[in-house]
């Protein structure tokens, strides 16, 4: 049991003049069951991870060197060939613009709607809970139906937005021929489930923001305006950061809603709103059958992704640690807490 | 944006946050005033945003199909034509409806017990007990957190096909058995909450590790566990992009239904969201009962598996 205590070395020095004495059977299989116990219980963990996480990332990488069909399995050995292909095929190229389109008008106005939402969430309101999971509903709406719902919200004939536009005057928008409305029309599909959901992460950042620095301000005579820019805005840096990073690594694998959008699930006649992932299913699964090929598409965006988390790891830092005022308190709090 | 992982900083101090965040409501005490009609006003509409699709849903279900295509609302009440729709999903034979929901909760449900269970376990063992190079792989469970895993689908989809395991519903649930998230939660939560007194007192009574993990670390591990669960219930739940690769629509899943609606059905709109609606309502009766707990679970940094 000493062991469990924080001391590395408690096990030996703890008792020596034990040591000397002969072991029981039952003893010695405490001890084992000491040292073996921490090992036997991550295991699962990690002996699942290996074979489901780290090998088949590893393989990708094999895969895509080989000429390797759906139906007919592993070719010949082809070096880089894959790569250049998927590079010369416009649809790959087309399939990011895409996928960074659709991700920058997700993202940005999912989070500035959700600190908009947060901030009245963080008012004193009466039943807060109804309201909190009020705004939690669209999460638990699977992607794949939200994107039914809203590719008939968003029809270009008869669709309600478009008669909504027409009672204002409006001529009506080919949500499902104009390629920057269709990224417009998925990105608010994506926009419905994750905005109620981060605004409670705000929510919860905001929470924590020392009420005292409110007080402050009202005697300062700062409004409540003022007050959301210059305290509340600053306070949940680190929020803000961490939820931009997450949409990001989602953002950028944006799949069920674009393969749900119209019926075919393709990206449309132009590939207008075909994502990469898309495009990665696209060559394995759908017209192209080549694995090899989908693989090579795997391994690019997957650099891509690591290579935008890196970017985002380095800003995160450049901004914590400027961000000086904020250590005393996040301390004050952990400590406080212990 | 099915899987995203978390960073170090949210995680485990939301419970910190939210303790601090009473203590300083309480000192603000009557200070604070109620909110604003303005601010109920705003927030009621929020919320109409939020539940109209589903309305909607319901609406163009009990609408004639030919109504659909040239009127936008055809009518402002859903009706009882509804069931009829609702009869015919679930009496459909290329739907095979009974076998999706049967199949959806089989994987949630053997998929969040298992993520629970791998993840309370190497919890446990990270945050209270001490071996050889526990930092460094505690580090890399926290690395692979920010590895898009779902990449690897091809490798993971040659496996699946060698192991002759297409269309069954080992494909699906083996690949998702752990989290990296799921381990780094539990040993967050644990290492602030479950003292080393009552492990050692367990000890001492003579309990083996095993036991002591059981009636101990577990019962202690509850509540981070149930919330852990849940979301990687309705995680499971919506997931769709896997299944729709290695299931077909004879074992399908909820999602997948939906799919096989569009492709079947997509002249008769008026089937397709009566089926969009069927599909959906399973976790919208369940939210009603967890709603307040994925609330919480979310606001404490339970986020994101």
């Amino acid at each position: 049991m000493a062991v469990l205590t924080p001391q590395r070395s408690a096990p030996g020095s703890g008792a020596p003049q034990r040591e000397s004495r002969r072991l029981g059977f039952s003893q010695r299989l405490g001890r084992w069951d000491v040292k073996l116990s921490p090992y036997l219980y991550i295991s699962p963990f990690f002996i699942l991870f290996a074979v489901t996480g780290l090998f088949p990332l590893a393989y990708t990488a094999y895969v895509s060197v080989h000429e390797w069909s759906l139906l007919g399995g592993q070719g010949d050995f082809v070096g880089l060939q894959n790569f250049v292909d998927v590079l010369n095929q416009p649809t790959f190229w087309k399939s990011l613009v895409n996928t960074l389109s659709i991700f920058v008008l997700s993202s940005v106005p999912q989070v500035i709607i959700a600190i908009t939402i947060a901030a009245l969430l963080d008012q004193n309101l009466r039943s807060a809970t109804f309201w909190r999971m009020g705004v939690l509903i669209p999460y638990v709406v699977a992607p794949v139906a939200v994107s039914m719902i809203f590719g008939r919200l968003f029809a270009d004939q008869y669709g309600l937005i478009n008669s909504l536009l027409g009672l204002v005057g409006l001529d009506p928008i080919a949500w499902h021929g104009d390629r920057f409305a269709s990224h417009v029309a998925i990105a608010s599909i994506v926009n419905y489930r994750w905005i109620g959901y981060n605004a409670l992460i705000f929510l919860a950042a905001m929470q924590a923001v020392p009420r005292d620095l409110y007080e402050a301000a009202v005697i300062d005579g700062a409004g409540r305006v003022r007050q959301f820019f210059s305290i509340t805005v600053p306070q949940i840096r680190a929020t803000i950061i961490f939820v931009v990073i997450t949409s990001t690594i989602g953002g950028l694998q944006i799949f069920d809603e674009v393969r749900m959008y119209d019926a075919t699930g393709l990206g449309g006649p132009d590939k207008n709103w075909m994502t990469t992932v898309l495009f990665l299913y696209d060559v394995a699964w759908g017209n192209q059958h080549s694995l090899g090929r989908a693989s090579a598409v795997a391994w690019m965006l997957f650099l891509l992704i690591i290579l935008i988390g890196f970017v985002n790891f380095l800003v995160t830092r450049q901004i914590s640690t400027s961000g000086t005022d904020k250590k005393p308190k996040r301390k004050r709090i952990t400590r406080g807490n212990a | 944006m099915s899987s995203v992982a978390v960073t170090a900083q949210t995680a485990g101090e939301g419970a910190a946050r939210a303790a601090a965040r009473r203590r300083d409501r309480k000192a603000a005490g009557s200070a604070t005033r109620r909110a604003s009609w303005i601010v109920y006003a705003l927030l009621g509409i929020v919320l109409l945003i939020s539940i109209f699709p589903l309305y909607y849903t319901l609406l163009l279900g009990s609408s004639d199909p030919v109504e659909i295509s040239r009127n936008a609302v055809p009518q402002w009440y859903p009706d009882l034509s509804l069931f009829t729709q609702f009869r015919t999903v679930i009496e459909s034979t290329q739907i095979n409806f009974w076998k999706a929901l049967t199949n959806s909760v089989i994987i949630a449900v053997v998929v969040s017990a298992a993520v629970v269970l791998f993840s309370t376990l190497a919890g446990y063992s990270f945050a209270k007990l001490r071996f050889r190079g526990r930092g460094p792989l505690l580090v890399f469970v926290i690395a692979t957190m920010a590895v898009p895993t779902q990449l690897g689908v091809i490798p993971m989809y040659i496996l699946m096909s060698d192991l002759h395991w297409i269309g069954k519903l080992q494909a699906v649930i083996v690949p998702v058995l752990v989290s990296a998230f799921g381990v780094f939660w539990m040993t967050q939560y644990l290492s602030e909450s479950l003292p080393y007194e009552l492990i050692e007192a367990a000890r001492v009574d003579g309990a083996s590790m095993i036991r002591t993990f059981w009636s101990i670390a577990l019962p202690a591990a509850r509540p981070a566990a149930a919330m852990l669960g849940l979301f990687t219930f309705v995680q499971q739940w919506t997931n769709f992009f896997w299944p729709s690769i290695v299931l077909s629509s004879e074992n399908p899943t909820l999602p997948l239904v939906v799919k096989s609606l569009q492709s079947n059905y997509f002249v008769d709109y008026s089937l397709v969201m009566g089926g969009v609606f069927l599909v959906t309502l399973p976790l919208l009766v369940i939210f009603a009962f967890v709603g307040k707990q994925l609330v919480a679970g979310i606001m404490q940094g339970a986020v994101k598996g």
